[in-house]
């Protein structure tokens, strides 16, 4: 009967586990983790998290750690909410005081929340894909990094790949934006805007309220707006529902587009054959193909130590994305130990430096085993974003398909927003702005 | 013995007349404030101020708020979280537009814009009762939420809806540790909390219960329902406001419109009936069961499991919370329906013979 | 004008979706007087009780039933363990012990069934019927005319159920005053026990027909939102009242997102969609303030 209950003989061998390292190895590098596993998102988060930790304990089983340091971890329940995230937050920051890795909240709000906070603590913040974007400007936010890519990056790449599939020219073409109407799903408008104005198609805007269980209205709007395509921000079961929706209009699925909280296994999968064709943005890529993961599932598995109760759940768009953001914290650490010593465990701060030095290239990609799971990423003091690239995939019914390779969004067309966004908030804040120029 | 009232004469009106009556109330208060005023900032470390002190204090005023209005006037509530966002993002359109205006002032300027839209909102009061009315404040949850997202002027043009509040000025002094926001923040409630504990003693007080016990009846001896029902509705947002607004500077210090959700409203509902229904004490009782407990729970369920070799994941872990949390509800309603300030009543009822009670 | 009236069509159909979860909290309110806010909650239970037992290996005529056990129960063991230690308690207690059953469950249903949200195939499709595209160029679902149906046939039940059966008349005996019922010999603990067993049928029908719509997760509970309104509209005590209640909001709430919007862009600037979450709130608020027991609710007479 009780499902949840079989694998925790393994989890509870794994906090032994550690225990007893902790005792043997001198030196470990803490994550605090801030995440959730219950509540309306709760599924999203037990891949996420999942992937991440297991990647941690792989890196320890495997490599006995990064230089022999050992990684160690505690979870904290948000349940995607602010103000208990902030709890978890204030309560993980004692252990982390010594060392930690960058912390992971997977929630907008939240992160929004502990910007302030976090840069007060010296404790790196990552909001890989998420969180406030205007923070890819390190010189305002030394502490928060929007890693890989963000929302308006990705609005534009999606934009591009439109482009290119109408045959490269958009003037007079329509495209709905079907978004969330929370500050998730406006921060991609301003994006959308300039890409308008710059590409010269025709933008309708489709707001849905919380929670999105009820489209029909909007769909409707949409079958007789006749779009070319739909660029679609969901959240949650705002995208079953679109899907399903889709259908009952009869708009083609495959004129769909969805950004990467929209496009995992749990979006798509519970709106059964509406979602065949669907398109949707992701900067990691499914499968078990990745060699890293199917490494994980025999070392990791293999020694009965995973974190996932369902093992299915291996090699899922937000199993592998929680990998690749263990992937980016463990590297940033690697990264760091190199300029403050290696075999050490790193303060928030080391680590901060770390991840503004990050520089992965495919070759050291190839060398984890993690070739194409994640696009090449090189950051700096005025780049925290470091890439600005994304997949499009598609779901054939069964599992993710990509269909294009990486497509960058318009850096000279998007990147000044954000400069501009994040000088207001520090004249706002009174934040003089580091000189990047100086930073090495 | 301890709790015994008899033996203290009051020989003037003053006396017979001050918020507490009783000597070891009295004694018991100053106790509290010393221990929260002066005790607490040298004890606590620091996650005690910014994770549970401050986020109690602004939830006990917002539920106090909202205890004025359905615990001692009898109008339920759903929209006590939509109060909260109108004081948040009033307070910081204040600061941000009216050039050196002191945090304070912008506090109680929130606090009152929360009040104007609670009248509005509190005008179908005057038709509508019981869970009819619970369910028509939804509209004001949800309509309030959707304004502050709608409108960008309201979050000074943000391309996402989320302010961020400005600093903390205070006389010239910047507030920046979590000692020095919790001690405005407790400033600010105690204050409140005094005046309502004050205000519901009086005539305003008297009326709103009357109007709670039966409106009708109340009608016919002569108190008039509309402004007494409307007061209340102000009275209550502006404590919510008041909240919201502290939420927003002395907590997380950025919010969105999202964040102030049915469910933080619920969340205030409950500890009002956790607490006490119509006491000013419950309110402070069941914001700290309810921001507690979840924490307790947290810390204790892997203890707990680590100490008897079950063998529990985190995600188990977290939906036994949620589960242990829901029967916890259920036990203490079984038990005392009246909330945990009854039982603090029990208590004192008891104290009073203790330890001879023969 | 077509376009009118494929929304119009649209809105009345969601309308009956609203209306089927809205009948769980009449009939509990209606027999016990307990503003049952659980009923979300009953309704991710049910749907998730019935993918999950077929995940275990059951038909879905097996799991249907085996789920309508489990509500069945989990009704007795309320009513049992909460409901009966809180009799004579203001409605608050009640209403708010009901908040922690819906905690209690949300807590309990993912644990044991697993929280990844899944589909749930009734084999109904959930597309455009093709004649009715061709010759009026509307969109009219297939599965919306179903659910509608079902719910038909549900209220059509219950309501016989209510008028003629013996025990439909001791329900509407406990309704009207609890201790008149009991002072005549009607057992009410067996009364409640069996509401909460029919409101748990209710909820498995409306978990069924929204699980196969949106899928099965733990949004489900958020469809009790859509009920509220619906509720106030047609009356807390109103069988009827809860189904054209939810037509009405139904309809109002989907040609209100599509023809308010512009109207406000023209008057203020910017994008006012988006406003589904709070208009049928509104228009059921304005609705009570002429008549403040709802459509079909009893009138409410005030004595001193």
């Amino acid at each position: 009967m009780f499902k949840s209950f079989k694998p925790m003989l393994a989890a509870a061998a794994l906090s032994l586990a550690v225990l007893s390292q902790g005792a043997v190895a001198a030196e470990e590098q803490f994550f605090p983790i801030p995440g959730y596993r219950v509540g309306p998102y709760g599924a999203n988060g037990q891949s996420f998290y999942g992937g991440f930790i297991d990647y941690l304990t792989y890196v320890n089983l495997k490599d006995k750690g990064v230089n022999g340091v050992t990684l160690t971890y505690e979870e904290c329940e948000t349940e995607y909410n602010n103000a208990k995230g902030v709890e978890c937050y204030e309560r993980l920051k004692g252990k982390a005081a010594k060392s930690s890795g960058p912390v992971h909240t997977m929630s907008t709000g939240i992160s929004y929340a502990l910007i302030d906070k976090s840069a007060q603590d010296k404790l790196p913040l990552a909001m890989m894909g998420y969180g406030r974007t205007d923070a890819v400007d390190g010189s305002v936010f030394p502490y928060a990094f929007p890693l890989v890519t963000t929302y308006q990056m990705q609005a534009s790449a999606i934009v591009k790949f439109i482009k290119e599939k109408l045959g490269g020219n958009l003037a007079g073409k329509k495209i709905v934006y079907l978004y969330h109407d929370s500050a998730y799903g406006k921060e991609a408008i301003i994006a959308m805007e300039a890409e308008a104005a710059l590409n010269k198609f025709t933008l309708v805007q489709i707001p849905v309220a919380h929670p999105g269980n009820e489209q029909g209205a909007q769909w409707l709007k949409i079958r007789q707006e006749k779009p070319d395509f739909v660029v679609f921000w969901g959240w949650g079961v705002m995208n079953q529902t679109a899907l399903k929706a889709a259908q009952k209009v009869g708009f083609p699925r495959d004129r769909m587009i969805g950004s990467w909280w929209t496009g995992s296994e749990e979006d798509v999968v519970p709106a059964g054959d509406a979602a065949k064709g669907y398109m949707a943005a992701t900067w990691n890529v499914a499968g078990k193909e990745v060699p890293l993961i199917a490494d994980i599932e025999k070392v990791v598995y293999g020694a009965g130590k995973g974190n996932l109760q369902d093992k299915s759940k291996i090699g899922t768009i937000l199993y592998n994305r929680g990998v690749s953001a263990a992937v980016l914290s463990v590297e940033a650490i690697r990264k760091a130990q190199e300029k403050y010593g290696k075999g050490k465990a790193m303060t928030g701060e080391q680590v901060r430096w770390g991840l503004e030095n990050l520089n992965i290239t495919d070759a050291r990609l190839k060398q984890i085993g993690a070739t194409d799971l994640l696009p090449e990423i090189k950051t700096s003091c005025d780049n925290h974003e470091g890439s600005g690239k994304v997949k499009i995939q598609q779901w054939d019914g069964a599992k993710w398909v990509s269909v294009s390779g990486w497509i960058e969004g318009n850096k000279a067309l998007i990147h000044p927003l954000f400069q501009a966004s994040a000088k207001q908030y520090a004249k706002e804040k009174g934040i003089t702005p580091r000189d990047c120029s100086k930073e090495k | 013995m301890l709790y015994r009232e008899a033996g203290q004469f009051k020989t003037s009106y003053a006396a017979d007349q001050q918020l507490f009556p009783i000597r070891q109330d009295r004694i018991g208060l100053i106790v509290l404030l010393a221990i929260a005023f002066l005790g607490v900032p040298l004890l606590a470390s620091e996650y005690w101020f910014s994770a549970i002190l401050i986020p109690f204090l602004i939830f006990a005023l917002a539920a106090l708020g909202l205890n004025i209005l359905t615990g001692y006037a009898g109008q339920l509530s759903l929209g006590s979280a939509a109060f909260m966002a109108v004081g948040a993002y009033a307070a910081y359109n204040f600061q941000l537009r009216v050039e050196g205006i002191p945090i304070l002032v912008s506090f109680i300027c929130a606090g009152l814009t929360a009040a104007g839209v609670g009248i509005l909102f509190g005008l179908p009061s005057l038709r509508i009762k019981g869970f009819y009315l619970a369910v028509a404040t939804l509209a004001a949850q949800f309509f309030i939420v959707w304004c502050l997202t709608k409108f960008p002027w309201l979050s000074n043009n943000s391309s996402s809806g989320v302010i961020s509040t400005q600093k903390l000025m205070l006389f010239g002094h910047e507030l920046n540790t979590p000692v020095e926001k919790y001690l405005l923040v407790l400033s600010i409630v105690v204050f409140m909390a005094l005046g309502a504990k004050n205000m519901v003693r009086s005539t305003t007080g008297r009326a709103w219960m009357a109007v709670r016990d039966m409106d009708v009846a109340a009608s016919v001896i002569g108190i008039r329902l509309m402004p007494t029902k409307l007061l209340a509705f102000a009275v209550s947002s502006f404590y919510c406001g008041v909240a919201g607004a502290l939420y927003a500077f002395c907590y997380l210090g950025s919010v969105e419109p999202d964040g102030f959700s049915l469910e933080m409203s619920f969340k205030i509902l409950f500890m009002i009936i956790i607490g006490g229904v119509g006491s000013i004490m419950g309110s402070f009782l069941g914001a700290a069961f309810i921001l507690l407990l979840p924490i307790f729970l947290d810390i204790a369920l892997p203890f707990f499991a680590g100490l008897f070799g079950l063998p529990f994941s985190s995600a188990t872990v977290s939906h036994i919370q949620i589960l242990v949390f829901g029967a916890l509800i259920m036990f203490f309603l079984i038990v005392e329906p009246h909330g945990l300030a009854r039982l603090w009543q029990i208590a004192k009822e008891k104290l009073r013979l203790w330890p001879f009670p023969h | 004008m077509n376009f009118f009236f494929e929304v119009l069509i649209g809105g009345l159909l969601s309308g009956v979706m609203y209306a089927l979860v809205a009948l769980g909290f009449v009939l509990i309110y209606k027999a016990s007087g307990v503003f049952n806010f659980a009923q979300g909650a009953m309704v991710y239970l049910a749907a998730l009780s019935v993918v999950g037992v077929m995940e275990w290996g059951a038909p879905l005529w097996l799991a249907v039933i085996l789920a309508f056990t489990i509500m069945t129960l989990f009704g007795i063991a309320t009513e049992k363990f909460v409901l009966r230690k809180l009799v004579n308690q203001p409605p608050i207690a009640l209403f708010m012990a009901t908040i922690g059953l819906a905690f209690f469950i949300e807590g309990l249903a993912p644990m044991v069934f697993g929280s990844e949200p899944r589909a749930l195939e009734l084999g109904i499709v959930d597309e455009p019927i093709p004649w009715i595209l061709d010759n009026w160029n509307m969109v009219i679902s297939k599965f919306d005319l179903v659910a509608a149906g079902v719910a038909s046939l549900l209220v059509a039940t219950l309501a016989l159920f209510f008028q003629y059966t013996r025990i439909g008349r001791a329900l509407r005996a406990v309704a009207d005053d609890h201790q008149a019922a009991l002072s005549i010999g009607i057992p009410l603990q067996n009364i409640w026990a069996i509401v909460w067993g029919v409101a748990g049928f209710v909820a498995l029908v409306a978990g069924m027909m929204w699980g196969a719509r949106n899928g099965v997760q733990f949004a489900l509970t958020f469809t009790a939102l859509k009920a509220l309104p619906v509720l106030i509209l047609g009356g807390f005590t109103s069988v009827p009242g809860a189904i054209v209640g939810g037509l009405i909001i139904g309809a109002s709430e989907k040609l209100a997102e599509i023809y308010i919007p512009p109207v406000m862009q023209d008057l203020f600037g910017g994008n006012f969609g988006g406003i589904e979450g709070w208009f049928p709130y509104v228009l059921a608020l304005l609705f009570l303030l002429v008549r403040p027991e709802g459509l079909f609710g009893e009138r409410h007479i005030d004595r001193v």
